[in-house]
This record gives structure tokens, C-alpha cells and sequence, in this order.
């Protein structure tokens, strides 16, 4: 048995290779249910009803799912031109950082000045944070997969030190957390009474404008010669190192703008934990959307359901919810062997 | 003061045992690299060889068959990126990771199914120093390198063994050329598929030995983020070694020797807050990417999937 490329590409199969990977996922993570001794259809059962089953579990996974928009198309638009950026996560505390840092206070201005300058702000502390090891690679070719990561130990570490000094809110009694956001900077709530903000409407318009900019304008059509062949995309002109460190810029400074939703609109202040690996997660959504911009926001919404789903459905039935973690990571490896197969099929000999 | 803290027997004792797992996990990573096969599951499979071999020692209360169990769990985490990326040829990056978060998120699974309420981590009684005859009563280096735990020992034997076998056997000769030129290997006859998954088996299942170090010998217990980026720490030693065991083992030593050094002027100083020291190491893997990046030899088909008949 070996692989033979097909003479066309299967589009029906790539439209259908999240789904069956998906399914395959949950199939194989019912093992895990039927060890905790659970009934695998109603464990199931209870992850959708937790997570679209009410008005707050809706609200719940959309306010969860805005981050993964931010960090998952993050990863497609550095996976898009082969920049392997692992540090998403590291990327979004530096925009959570420095909305910090000019939202607790520092700058007085109204809200309409305010917000904007701290989601630019968050954008600019993201994008150089990647901009660095993608420096890194070009010039001395160094592997950017190891220094995003190593990264983002670094900057954990250093956001742990200016909460323990430097922004450490005096009034915290003793716990590691920054002041809050000031009310100027607070990005308003979409619904009432949930904790939905406009950061979910930012994160459709990045999406969208991520769209535009792969499709229709130059800077995207060089991302994608760059991605599918930099030997190729040098020979027609296109200078290799300026798009990646433009597509470092951009990465980068999406999900800076994600830690700084997170921050703003939801959280209010900056502790250690404000990211349960989103930065991570949004490899998953990334690569569950085929790394294209539109389908982004829905594969981060459906990441984000199978979290709220799975906490409500593992206190309910006392199974453990590293589940969900268990669940979204096979997705990412199943939907790659499917994609496969629309390029390929299996033949004898 | 810097120089008291070098000639200390407990600061060199502490080194080693802080090498044991990194030069295991750059073993394991090496021999996948040079074989074309970037493993980033590293991380993953580390977090699961500390939690299968802690798991199986506290249920049977041996240590060697917890070891043997851990290195059985590797291979088997590497037979599954050896499948997504030496027979289905997908990118080795994304199933590393891939393969890194599903092993972590399974392994504190199957930690929280077996013992569901626990608050304090229960303890095993983990490897004893053991004494080498003649060599531990040397003054000072006695001490500091012949009173280590057996797994340290391991670990300096099979680097032994993989500088005998990667430069003095028929079986090296074939590991290096699948990974330099497979289309060569093919036409000489080498089974470029079987040489590639053994290999990553192999060398998974070393990482897993490397993690399983950490529960078994160096602490007592397993612990949630235990392996905290010692794995992606190995990938960067692989490239500081230029892929070279001998290069690997005294890397190792090097920044091993960093770490235990950090550790102590910590305690002596106490100036810088301590977040400080323990970025350190990431920040000299860093450095030490930038410095030797530029002219590393990379094994010529990493990364490059084989397939017959296609360029």
C-alpha cells in the first residue's frame, strides 16, 4: 500500500475533513467516557445542553470563543506563509500587558480615544514580540518554532514579576493582580446581562479583514506564494523576508489585540491565568479551519462550545474536563490525515 | 564567591541530576532528527513518560519495569508521529504539537482517573544513589559524578552507545543516510520507512525515559506542568550539538551546570526576584540558537517527507 497523488484535489473532501474529524474525535474520546463509567450519549448529551442549551451557555461559549478568533487567526495567518508561530499565547499576554500598563490610569482620555489606542497599543506589544524571532530566522536562521515557545516561557515568567512588583494593584491583599481597567477602557457588553462584549464584533471584523487581505490585496496574494513556495515566490520578485516579518507584524499584533479583549471586556484585570492556553488552543482552530480566515470564527466557536460543554457536562457527571483538551488535540491531528486524502488516495503495490 | 560555588562536589552532583533528563529528551530528539523527522511531540511525550512511570511504580512499587513501561509508552507515541509524518508525510510541526497537547491533556486525564481526589500528590519511593566501587571516593569529583542515581547512569550509557552505533555500525551508516539522502538509501536497499519509524520509536520512547527521570528518581511525585518547556529546551540542545551525541552530552553538562548555578547564586544573593533566574535557561537557549544557527549542519532532509518516485 502507498500514497498516490490525486491528478485533481477533492473539494468535497476538504469541506468535509473537519467534520469527519470531528466526528472521529468525539468517537474515540468515548472510550474516555466509557472508562470514567458514564453513558457516552448522555455525556454528550450534557456538553451540548451546557453548551448551547441556554441563553448562558450560549453567551458563555461566544464570550469563550472570542479569544480563539483572535489567537486561531493568529496561527492562520503565520501558518499561511509557512511562519511557524507557536507563541500566540506569549503574543497575547503582551497586548493584555500593555493595555495594562495605558488602561489602568497612565492615559485619562474618553472611551472613544481610549479603547482604540489600547487595542492598536496591544497590536504593536503582540506584532514585535513576534517580529523578534522572526528577525531571528531571517537573519541568522534561527528555528522561530523553538524561540516562539521558549518565548513564551520568558514572558510568562516576566508578567509574574510585574505582578508581584512593579503593576501589582496595592489593594489586591496579596494576590498576584494588576489594577483595573479604568471605566474609559472597558470595551461595553454586547447582550446585557452576560458577559458577551464588543470584542466578539472585533474579532468578526478581523476575521473579515484578515479575508480581504489574503484575497484581494497584494500583501495577501505574497503571503500565499510565500507559504506554497519561497523558492518560487523569490524568483517572481517578491522579497521573502519583508512579507514574513510583515506576516510576523500581523500574527503578532492579532492576537496582542485578543489579550487585550480578553482584558478590557471581560477580565478587567491582569492575573497570571488570564489565558488557559488560547495561544495554544488556537493551533487547533486554526488548523480545524484549513487556515482560512472565514472559517476561523466557527471553528473557534466550536472549540470554545466543546469547552463550556465538557466544564458543565464533567461536574455534572464528575469526569474529569482535561476531556475538552483531549478532544480539541486529536481534532488537530484527524483533520490533517483527512485533508490528506483529498490530495491522495491509497492505492496497492 | 562565583568561584566557590564551581568547586562545591553538591553543586556538580546537582548538575548531573539536572542533566539526566535534558540529555536523555536531546538523545531522543537527536536520533529523530537524524533521521529527517522533527519530534515536537517532545514535550508531550516527556509529560506522559513522567506520569505512565510514576503511575506504574506506584502501583507495583518497581522502579525498573516502571522505567521499561515509560520507554513502551514513548515508542508507542512515537510509532503515532512516525505514522502521521514517515507514512502519511503531513508536517511534522503541526503533528509534534498536535501530538504534544494531546499527550499532556491525556496523561492528566488518565492521572486524575486513577487517583480522582487527591489534593497533595501522593509519593513513591523514588531511585536511590547509587555508589560506584573505587571512583565515588575520588576527593570532590567522587562525590559530584560516581554517587548519581542509576538512571543517570543509563543515560551516560546509552550515550556510549549511540556514539558507537551512529559512527561504527552498518546500522548508523543507514540511520545517517536515510536522513541525509533517502532516495540514496532506497536505491542501496534501506528500508527508508521501517529505518525513519524505528528510529522515532526509538527516540521517543528515550524522551519518555527522560521524563519518566523526573518522578521516579529526581522527585517523588507527578506533579500538573511538571516538564514546564524542558522538552522544547531539548530541541534547541539538539541544534546547539549540531546533532552530534558527544556535542549533545557535554552541552547538556554546560547547561545543565547554568541551571544548578542559577539555583544557588539564588539563594545567596537573593536580589533579583526570582522570576528572573528561572528565565534563564530559556533565555540561553535562546542565545545559543542565535549563535550556532547560522552555521548548523541540518541532517539535508529534515523536515522533507519521502516519497518514492517524487522530487
Amino acid at each position: 500500500m502507498r500514497l498516490q497523488a490525486r491528478t485533481t484535489v477533492l473539494w468535497q473532501w476538504l469541506l468535509f475533513a473537519p467534520v469527519a474529524a470531528v466526528v472521529s474525535a468525539f468517537t474515540l474520546c468515548a472510550l474516555l467516557i466509557v472508562w470514567a463509567d458514564a453513558s457516552v450519549w448522555e455525556a454528550y448529551a450534557l456538553v451540548i445542553k451546557g453548551a448551547v442549551g441556554s441563553r448562558f451557555g450560549i453567551t458563555e461559549t461566544l464570550t469563550r470563543a472570542t479569544p480563539l478568533i483572535f489567537t486561531g487567526l493568529a496561527a492562520a495567518a503565520a501558518f499561511r506563509a509557512k511562519l511557524w508561530n507557536i507563541g500566540g499565547e506569549g503574543q497575547f499576554y503582551m497586548g493584555a500587558l500593555v493595555a495594562t500598563v495605558l488602561g489602568t490610569g497612565l492615559l485619562p482620555l474618553p472611551a472613544w480615544l481610549l479603547i482604540p489606542l489600547l487595542l492598536i497599543a496591544g497590536a504593536a506589544a503582540g506584532g514585535v514580540t513576534l517580529l523578534l524571532p522572526t528577525l531571528l530566522k531571517a537573519r541568522y536562521r534561527v528555528d522561530e518554532v523553538v524561540t516562539t515557545l521558549l518565548l513564551n516561557f520568558i514572558i510568562l515568567l516576566f508578567v509574574s514579576y510585574l505582578l508581584d512588583g512593579p503593576i501589582k494593584d496595592p489593594m489586591s491583599l496579596g494576590w498576584p493582580q494588576a489594577k483595573s481597567v479604568i471605566d474609559e477602557g472597558v470595551i461595553p457588553p454586547l447582550i446585557e446581562k452576560s458577559r458577551l462584549h464588543y470584542g466578539f464584533i472585533f474579532a468578526l471584523l478581523a476575521s473579515t479583514g484578515f479575508w480581504l487581505l489574503l484575497y484581494r490585496m497584494r500583501l495577501g496574494y505574497e503571503i500565499r506564494a510565500v507559504g506554497s513556495n519561497p523558492i518560487a515566490a523569490r524568483f517572481a520578485g517578491i522579497k521573502v523576508n519583508r512579507v514574513l516579518l510583515k506576516t510576523a507584524l500581523l500574527s503578532g499584533g492579532i492576537a496582542g489585540i485578543g489579550g487585550v479583549c480578553e482584558l478590557a471586556g471581560l477580565k478587567g484585570y491582569l492575573t497570571l491565568d488570564i489565558s488557559p492556553g488560547f495561544g495554544y488552543s488556537g493551533i487547533a482552530v486554526a488548523m480545524l479551519a484549513l487556515l482560512h480566515p472565514l472559517a476561523v470564527a466557527p471553528a473557534a466557536i466550536f472549540i470554545s462550545a466543546v469547552f463550556v460543554g465538557t466544564d458543565s457536562m464533567s461536574r455534572a457527571l464528575n469526569i474529569p474536563s482535561y476531556l475538552a483538551d483531549v478532544l480539541v488535540a486529536s481534532s488537530i491531528l484527524l483533520v490533517m490525515v483527512f485533508v490528506l486524502f483529498s490530495r491522495y488516495r491509497i492505492v496497492k503495490g | 564567591m562565583f568561584w566557590e560555588i564551581l568547586i562545591q562536589a553538591g553543586f556538580w552532583a546537582a548538575a548531573v541530576r539536572i542533566a539526566t533528563t535534558y540529555l536523555l529528551g536531546t538523545l531522543g530528539e537527536l536520533l529523530c532528527e537524524r533521521v529527517g523527522v522533527l519530534n515536537l511531540g517532545i514535550e508531550g511525550i516527556m509529560t506522559v513518560g513522567a506520569m505512565a512511570g510514576w503511575m506504574w511504580a506506584y502501583h507495583t512499587g518497581d522502579l525498573w519495569s516502571a522505567v521499561l513501561f515509560a520507554f513502551f509508552i514513548g515508542c508507542m507515541a512515537g510509532l503515532l508521529h512516525a505514522i502521521l509524518t514517515v507514512f502519511l508525510g503531513l508536517s511534522q510541526h503541526v503533528s509534534g504539537i498536535g501530538i504534544t497537547l494531546l499527550l499532556s491533556s491525556l496523561s492528566y486525564y488518565v492521572f486524575r482517573m486513577l487517583l480522582p481526589s487527591t489534593t497533595t500528590p501522593p509519593k513513591i519511593i523514588p531511585f536511590d544513589e547509587v555508589e560506584i566501587p573505587l571512583l565515588s571516593d575520588l576527593p570532590v569529583i567522587g562525590e559530584a559524578f560516581f554517587n548519581q542515581s542509576p538512571m543517570t547512569y543509563l543515560a551516560v550509557g546509552i550515550t556510549l552507545l549511540f556514539l558507537y552505533v551512529l559512527n561504527r555500525t552498518p546500522l548508523g551508516l543507514a540511520l545517517r543516510l536515510v536522513g541525509e539522502n533517502p532516495a540514496a538509501a532506497d536505491s542501496q536497499g534501506i528500508p527508508v520507512y521501517l529505518v525513519r519509524t524505528g528510529a522515532v520509536m526509538v527516540g521517543s520512547g528515550l524522551m519518555a525515559i527522560g521524563g519518566a527521570f523526573l518522578t521516579l528518581s529526581h522527585f517523588d511525585a507527578f506533579y500538573f506542568g511538571m516538564i514546564n518547556g524542558r522538552g522544547w529546551i531539548c530541541v534547541a540542545l539538539v541544534i546547539f550539538a549540531s546533532w552530534r551525541p558527544g556535542k549533545a552530552f557535554w552541552g547538556v553538562i554546560l547547561f545543565a551546570a547554568i541551571e544548578a548555578f542559577q539555583l544557588r547564586v539564588k539563594s545567596i544573593t537573593g536580589g533579583l526576584p526570582y522570576q528572573f533566574y528561572l528565565m534563564l535557561p530559556y533565555i540561553v537557549s535562546i542565545l545559543a540558537l542565535v549563535f550556532l544557527a547560522k552555521n548548523a549542519a541540518y541532517p539535508r532532509s529534515l523536515l522533507i517527507p519521502y516519497r518514492r518516485g517524487e522530487r
